[in-house]
């Protein structure tokens, strides 16, 4: 009914037919023989994001094939995706409309999904400015536990109607259901981007960026590296040029570029054999007591560290600003993600129970318990 | 439900933990909460409490769940889908003395508030600052944010700022098992599960929000505001999604159709076109010659879509005298008539024309006047139906004719509530827009984080006998069950 006939043909970007790589019920049914055999699942896609999350032993559901563009409708401002289509191709079709993903997704690998895109809920260079990946989330299509296709959310963005499960999805690493299809808010591209830089420290660094946070400057994006700082502006070029004046800072050349290193760990921090921490802080929180060296986004909110320091140090010095750490990648045998408290243990339990209550889906990858 | 304790022994347990004059038993007392915003249904509770501390909210529930008694929280009570209606065997919670800004921390643009704090207070507090809280709805200098939360609440400008849900960092929610649970912090990213949104809209049937850390934003360089007239509501319309497709977001695009301009006229004359059929009043924020630029554009858009008349506030008053209108809409609709009924469903925008001239037909099928006042960028419609409940059948006209509305956004692909949720209202809706799997899944998330159904019960999502009895046909993703019949 909504589905854009342009995007069918095979000349505009390889689609065939909708009706192929439709594999739902395939998956639905595999997933209500593991229930009934209590056969746990290890769901994968494009295996870009294996590292992330603790390792799990189980039969492997691969979903990949699951694939496609459902509608596009880019007056709509929305486009849903089967899970296992490229993000790349998602990202290619709508940037032919001059349209984005709000949230700047990532990118660990060419192979990259939107179905483990929204599973681990991560988002990009944008986040701070325009909105997280949970955001943007208007819809989803889930196969829980037992095998049952469901729908949640739809396709507007204003929709109060039931308990959002849709968002519910994002970042649950996929122990809550498998998810089939996702219906994404998108924005419209930005007229002109470019970026500016500064040598500053750390220290500085936190407090320029949390100074322009509170004006209407159009930041898009930042990140610091030690020594430099780098701010993307976003907008007309008038806007961009009286703001990069304002703010006194130097333009580079190679903006896209840039960003493209950032969004897919390129940059040499990320070349390391060491434990790479990934640690959300309150914004303006002031350099942290971790040893290691230090890569800064998202206004200061987002921190990472690649240092074998203690996990039990790190946390506790990430608890006392408000914070929280990830390992992003690293020895597997720790905990990965931010520990609980009991009452937020208890409520997760309860959500797994209803949604996957025989414990096969992805058990154990956020938590042991889960 | 339970009823294994006598009001007067209840009440004695709750002035254990409150003073006498906070526990509320006497008919004249708990009359003022018999209803919300949505007069049409009314309950007594069997009291109503007014805490002041966490603790005492602690203790109430304690006592309400060693006894099975239903709780219904309420902020200021104006929820238009009957949320924070009373339950005839409950209590109702009463937040509004927990109404203090805990922090405005304006380093990390954030405020941190007790649930009773009304929308616009945080807005308030944090002006010194040069900063704001987005989400607008028309209701905030009344409306609380735990409300907002609840209903996870729109306005005008959240076309570009977004809703509640994007605009809140962290909750503290009490469970309904007396433990505090500390959702995400004034960081960006938590561990666990989404619960922030699924916590968000949940109409204070999950848990009873105690404490939130909202964003706060700057406020944008500089604002225009514009106004374009149509003889045509299909050109207001067609209008609204050119914009959208043009790549430009407004901060906010509302409609009105004839009926509610003549109103607004009548009632604080902000001088708009009295003839036409639809007007548009769009809002842009940004830069100077970036701004400039966005209202030439918006503006030639208009004059393509046959705009009979485009104006552009000169200055800050005249853009305020925009707005007034817009904001005055409801109560201006309220002379027209001694009753009306605000319905709130979501549609795909390039749906706008198809489904006002639907509504047009249902309201003279039914024989009863329907004004249109409404978010349009977002797709969000309220219609107004005007109705007077001391004629016999009329208000069940008026709640028919709703339903149909609503049923009709479910058809095009929309939703039957954007942003006053389903409360005692939208129930049977519910049963069209969800299969019985997905209905199954939220009684199964309520049942397991209150398995004794103490909060908020029977609001947001219907019993499946419900759906059988009414034997409502559920719409699947918005494609017609028989897309060969005509419906409209
Ligand atoms: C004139 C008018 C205009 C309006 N305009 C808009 C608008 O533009 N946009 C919009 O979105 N809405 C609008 N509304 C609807 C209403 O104002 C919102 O739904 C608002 O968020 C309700 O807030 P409240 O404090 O009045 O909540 P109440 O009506 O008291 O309660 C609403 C729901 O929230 C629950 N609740 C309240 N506090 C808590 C808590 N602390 N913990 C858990 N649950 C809680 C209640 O149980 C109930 O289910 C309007 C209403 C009116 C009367």
């Amino acid at each position: 009914m909504y589905i854009m006939e342009n995007y069918l043909t095979p000349n505009f970007h390889g689609f065939s037919d909708l009706r192929m790589n439709d594999y739902a019920q395939e998956i639905a049914d595999k997933i209500l023989t593991a229930y009934q055999q209590k056969q746990p699942l290890k769901i994968t896609s494009g295996k870009t994001k294996q590292f992330y999350g603790r390792k799990i032993n189980a039969e492997i559901l691969n979903v990949k094939n699951h694939s496609g563009v459902v509608e596009y409708e880019p007056s709509e401002l929305y486009i849903t995706a089967r899970s296992g289509t490229p993000l790349s191709e998602i990202e290619r079709i709508i940037d032919h409309k001059n349209q984005i993903l709000p949230f700047e997704p990532p990118r660990f690998g060419a192979s990259a999904t939107i179905g483990g895109t929204v599973a681990c809920g991560l988002s990009g260079p944008r986040r701070a400015y325009s909105g997280s990946l949970s955001d943007c989330i208007l819809g989803a299509d889930v196969i829980n536990g037992k095998g049952e296709q469901l729908h949640f959310g739809g396709r507007v963005m204003k929709n109060v109607a039931g308990y959002d499960v849709s968002r519910l999805m994002c970042g649950a690493l996929g122990t809550l259901g498998v998810i089939t299809s996702i219906t994404l808010r998108l924005l419209p591209k930005p007229e002109n981007e470019q970026t500016i830089t500064f040598e500053t420290s750390c220290t500085e660094a936190i407090e320029k960026m949390n100074q322009w946070a509170n004006t209407p400057l159009p930041i898009s994006a930042t990140f610091h590296d030690m020594n430099t700082l780098y701010v993307r502006l976003s907008g007309s070029p008038s806007t961009i040029k009286s703001s990069a004046k304002e703010m006194q800072g130097e333009f580079i050349e190679k903006n896209e570029t840039f960003w493209e290193t950032v969004k897919k760990h390129k940059h040499p921090f990320f070349d390391t054999e060491l434990p790479l921490w990934r640690i959300s802080v309150p914004p303006s929180t002031p350099e942290l007591n971790i040893q290691g060296e230090c890569l800064m986004e998202w206004s200061g909110a987002l921190r990472w560290y690649a240092t074998d320091s203690d996990e039990r140090a790190i946390r506790t010095e990430v608890e006392r600003v408000g914070g929280q750490a990830t390992l992003f990648k690293g020895n597997s045998t720790q905990n990965i993600f931010h520990p609980l408290s009991k009452a937020s243990m208890k409520f997760h339990k309860h959500l797994k129970q209803v949604m996957d209550p025989g414990y096969i889906l992805n058990p154990g990858k956020m938590f042991a318990e889960l | 439900m339970s009823t294994s304790i006598s009001t007067a022994d209840l009440s004695r347990e709750f002035c254990k933990i409150l003073p006498r004059a906070s526990v509320l038993d006497r008919e004249e007392q708990l009359k003022p909460y018999e209803c919300d915003a949505l007069t049409a249904y009314r309950q007594l509770p069997r009291l109503a409490l007014l805490p002041s501390t966490n603790e005492e909210i602690q203790a109430i529930v304690n006592v309400c769940r060693r006894y099975e008694i239903p709780i219904v929280a309420r902020g200021a009570g104006t929820s238009l889908s009957g949320g924070a209606l009373p339950h005839s065997d409950g209590i109702l919670l009463n937040l509004a003395k927990l109404n203090n800004i805990l922090e405005i921390d304006p380093h990390n643009r954030t405020a941190t508030v007790q649930p009773g704090v009304r929308n616009l207070a945080i807005s308030e507090a944090a002006k010194p600052y040069g900063l704001y809280y987005a989400p607008d709805p028309s209701s905030q200098i009344a409306c609380t944010i735990g409300g907002n939360i609840a209903e996870n609440s729109g306005g005008v400008h959240c076309l570009k700022y977004g809703l509640t849900i994007h605009n809140i960092l962290a909750l503290k929610i009490l469970t309904i098992e007396g433990e505090i649970l500390e959702i995400g912090g004034k960081n960006l990213d938590s561990s666990g599960f989404n619960l922030l949104s699924l916590m968000t809209g949940s109409e204070g049937m999950l848990g009873i929000t105690l404490e939130a850390t909202v964003k706060l934003l700057p406020h944008p360089h500089d604002r225009k505001v514009m106004l374009a007239a149509f003889d045509q509501i299909q050109n207001a319309g067609d209008a609204v999604n050119g914009i959208i497709s043009n790549g430009v977001i407004p901060a906010g695009l509302e409609m009105l159709d004839h009926l509610t301009i003549q109103a607004t006229e009548m009632y604080c004359s902000p001088g708009y076109p009295p003839n036409a059929a639809a007007i548009l009043i769009c809002e842009l924020d940004g830069y100077d010659e970036e701004l400039e630029v966005q209202v030439k554009r918006v503006s030639d858009i208009f004059h393509s879509h046959h705009a009979i008349e485009v104006r552009i506030a000169k200055d800050e008053q005249e853009a305020e005298l925009l707005w007034q209108g817009r904001k005055a809409s409801f109560p201006a609709l309220g002379n027209l008539t001694p009753d009306y009924y605000c319905m709130d469903g979501t549609i795909p925008r390039k749906h706008l024309a198809l489904v006002l001239d639907n509504i047009n037909k249902l309201s003279v099928k039914h024989g009863l006047r329907v004004a249109n006042v409404f978010h349009a960028g977002d797709g969000n419609l309220h219609p107004v139906i005007l109705y007077d409940a001391n004629v016999p059948g009329e208000l069940e006209t008026a709640e028919k004719l709703g339903g149909e509305i609503l049923e009709l956004c479910v058809e095009v692909g929309g939703t039957i509530t954007g942003e006053h949720g389903v409360g005692v209202e939208k129930l049977n809706q519910m049963c069209v827009q969800f299969s019985n799997a997905e209905l199954e899944t939220f009684l199964a998330i309520k049942n397991a984080l209150d398995k004794k159904q103490l909060l908020n019960p029977g609001k947001a999502v219907p019993t499946l006998h419900r759906c059988a009895e009414l034997g409502a046909m559920h719409v699947h993703h918005g494609k017609l069950p028989h897309p060969e019949l005509p419906r409209f």
